[in-house]
């Protein structure tokens, strides 16, 4: 084991906060990717019932990105520069998609009864549900790649675009969408537990995503080979990295039994654990670095007097936090059929 | 620092807004308000720590430069700099002077259609409340400002005040069109040793002006004194009628009853908002070309990416197109329709809209 130090505890922070907006933020994106593939007698019924789920807490879902922006940009500057500067077309087209999608969510919610423009705004919802996710997995394959942050050539393209434009990285950015998807449809077979239909619908939706799932990961996996030698090696050939990919399978395995059970308690606590095991097994895979092949956690931290500072930040924030976010999800997640 | 405890303030904020905004019915009345004012606490919180990180790049403290490196670092100096407290507060009270006068102006523009309905008589007064007082504050913090300013910031308000030498019973410039190549001001009234009374307490005290400073690091003039002239204007005449309302709280007047001061009122919906943007210029565009007053110029911590016209003009887009949207969704929602049903739901607790129902019927 290595030592505790503050980096390391706050890069372990990170990763938790990443972590929590994948589980939660990443399923709220996937309820967009539903509501715009909602289909068949009960269509109407599958967006009221994603859109009544997604309410009261995407907002509060969505400030763990904020988190993890604003540990990364004050613990390890370095890490944020090169990041916003090499994803800078990505991080964007992201940007934008984040406040189209919660801008049309509030918009057709308040937009009264004009059938129209609710379509219009729910159409920009869906749509912008689908491509963030899409350019998030991306950017985090350029940075597992070990693409970010390389010399700059003075090449417009060779800078700014390549790096975050091959196969592995589109690979990177479908497995999230799906695996949100995934998510979001595994959650909603619990939050409909009082209309069977409708709960048989989300979990067809969940065994096909899961299923999506595995076979992205092992065509992105094959791209690694080639496009991303580094995380070929990490995930496949370390010892340690083998152990975590077994669990990882293991949770997949559990989750797609529990759905095909119709046991959806179960299914969604390994699907947490699976997606979970997938985030931690690449983090796990490029430590100690934090922007591959070079920047290591202890090179990119800024100076300790900040780092324990923070860390005291993080304790006094996390009192508040856990309970209030106890309360919010006890009071809008433990009665699906109100 | 600031950051990072903005961050969980802004958490605070939005779980408690989702429990505010979806929980009507599903929590006891107590506890809803309860989650309102956190959500007003955190929310004032978040905002403070913000503008605190502002104050910093105006008066960068908490570290030293040895040979361009920087070390040394006291994040909690940085914290209680000498910009944190008059800025924060300046921006605090902005925001509720702004919001109250905006939603006192949509319930004024309602009344003087419907002067009898009482929830927008009830809204008006409980608006009135919260961006009046602020709005009478908000002179005083801005002159707590205008001293920090004089002492940490001389070039940002030489630029505000267009005064292009320094002297001694400095005059106050009121309106006027600058002009850096010439250095003289066109069109303006200037009060005789205001703006040295105003810096520093005492109408013979000496102004530093731009000719302290080298060419280069000047701050576009007209920009800022413009902005400043919009900012200081707007928020004199929201501080009127600020006063004119206390009077009429004073004299127990139904305020509901006076068309004028109605009138007034509405008229003051968005002035707020104008005045904080302009207030915004003033300050970041008074800070030019530093990014951090006197540690970094701006062209050196921009992103090295060629091209960022695109990106700028692309949000400035977006942004534009947004605020259409809000602005013509709180028409239709509120100012075309105020009894329309979609938003009762949210925004109001269960007895209102029973009551507005009954009143309809």
């Amino acid at each position: 084991m290595p030592d505790l130090t503050p980096a390391l505890l706050l890069a372990g922070g990170l990763v938790v906060a990443l972590n929590a907006y994948v589980l939660l933020g990443g399923a709220d994106f996937g309820g967009g990717v539903w509501d715009m593939l909602a289909s068949g007698p009960r269509r109407e019924a599958q967006r009221e019932l994603i859109s009544h789920a997604i309410g009261p807490v995407w907002e509060a879902n969505h400030v763990w990105l904020i988190l993890v922006v604003v540990l990364l940009f004050t613990c390890f500057p370095p890490v944020f520069s090169q990041l916003v500067i090499s994803l800078h077309i990505p991080l964007t087209l992201m940007l934008l998609g984040i406040v189209l999608r919660g801008s049309a969510f509030t918009f057709r919610s308040y937009g009264g009864d004009d059938i129209p423009s609710q379509r219009r705004w729910g159409r920009i919802f869906s749509s912008a549900s689908v491509v963030t996710p899409l350019i998030l997995g991306m950017g985090v394959g350029t940075l597992a790649a070990g693409r970010v942050g390389l010399p700059r050539t003075g090449n417009f393209a060779a800078d700014y675009v390549d790096p975050w434009l091959s196969g592995f990285t589109v690979g990177v950015g479908f497995l999230t969408l799906v695996v949100f998807a995934f998510l979001a449809a595994v959650y909603l077979t619990v939050e409909s537990a009082h209309d069977l239909e409708l709960q048989e619908d989300f979990r067809k939706r969940a065994l096909g995503a899961g299923l999506a799932a595995f076979v992205i990961a092992f065509l992105t996996l094959w791209a690694a080979r080639e496009e991303a030698p580094l995380v070929w090696t990490g995930l496949v050939t370390a010892k340690k990295a083998l152990l975590v990919q077994a669990l990882t399978a293991a949770a997949a395995i559990l989750a797609l039994w529990s759905l095909y059970a119709r046991r959806y308690r179960m299914a969604r606590l390994a699907a947490a654990a699976q997606v979970s095991l997938i985030l931690w097994g690449w983090a796990l895979a490029q430590y100690p670095h934090m922007v591959p092949p070079s920047l290591t956690i202890h090179d990119a931290a800024a100076p300790a007097i900040t780092l324990k500072l923070t860390l005291y930040a993080l304790a006094a924030g996390a009192l508040v936090l856990v309970p209030s976010l106890w309360y919010l999800f006890r009071v809008f997640k433990t009665d699906p059929t109100h | 620092m600031p950051f990072s405890l903005e961050g969980f303030a802004f958490f605070t904020e939005a779980i408690f807004l989702g429990v505010y905004l979806y929980g009507w019915d599903r929590i006891p009345p107590g506890a809803h308000l309860f989650a309102g004012i956190l959500v007003a606490i955190s929310g004032a919180v978040s905002g403070i720590f913000v503008v605190i990180a502002n104050a910093w790049m105006n008066s960068p403290t908490g570290f030293e430069l040895v040979n361009g490196q920087i070390t040394n670092i006291d994040p909690v100096a940085a914290i209680f700099n000498p910009a944190s407290f008059q800025q924060a507060l300046h921006m605090t009270l902005a925001a509720y002077a702004a919001t109250g006068f905006a939603v006192a102006g949509i319930h004024a523009l309602l009344l003087l259609r419907d002067p009898l309905n009482s929830f927008h008589r009830k809204a008006l007064g409980i608006a009135l409340l919260v961006g009046a007082p602020a709005a009478l504050l908000q002179p005083l913090s801005g002159d707590l400002s205008a001293k920090n300013i004089a002492e940490y910031q001389p070039a940002k308000l030489a630029a505000m005040e267009a005064l292009f030498e320094t002297q001694t019973r400095a005059p106050l410039l009121l309106g006027g069109l600058p002009d850096p190549e010439s250095r003289t001001v066109r069109y303006g009234i200037e009060i005789p040793g205001g703006l040295s009374f105003l810096a520093h307490g005492s109408f013979d005290a000496e102004v530093k002006g731009l000719d302290q400073f080298p060419r280069e690091e000047w701050p576009n003039v007209p920009v800022v004194h413009l902005a400043f002239q919009v900012m200081v204007g707007l928020g004199s005449l929201m501080a009127l009628v600020a006063l004119w309302a206390v009077f009429k709280a004073v004299r127990r007047h139904e305020l509901a009853m006076s068309r004028r001061f109605l009138m007034a009122v509405a008229a003051c919906t968005p002035l707020g908002f104008i005045a904080i943007e302009a207030g915004w210029i003033v300050t970041e565009v008074g800070r030019q070309p530093w990014i951090i007053h006197g540690v970094m110029k701006t062209a050196d911590a921009v992103t090295p990416m060629p091209g960022l016209a695109y990106t700028f003009a692309g949000f400035t887009a977006l942004y534009i197109f947004l605020g259409v949207v809000v602005s013509w969704l709180l028409y239709s929602q509120i100012i075309r329709s105020p009894r329309q049903q979609a938003w009762h739901r949210t925004y109001l607790p269960p007895v209102v809209e029973a009551t507005l129902a009954r009143e309809q019927r």
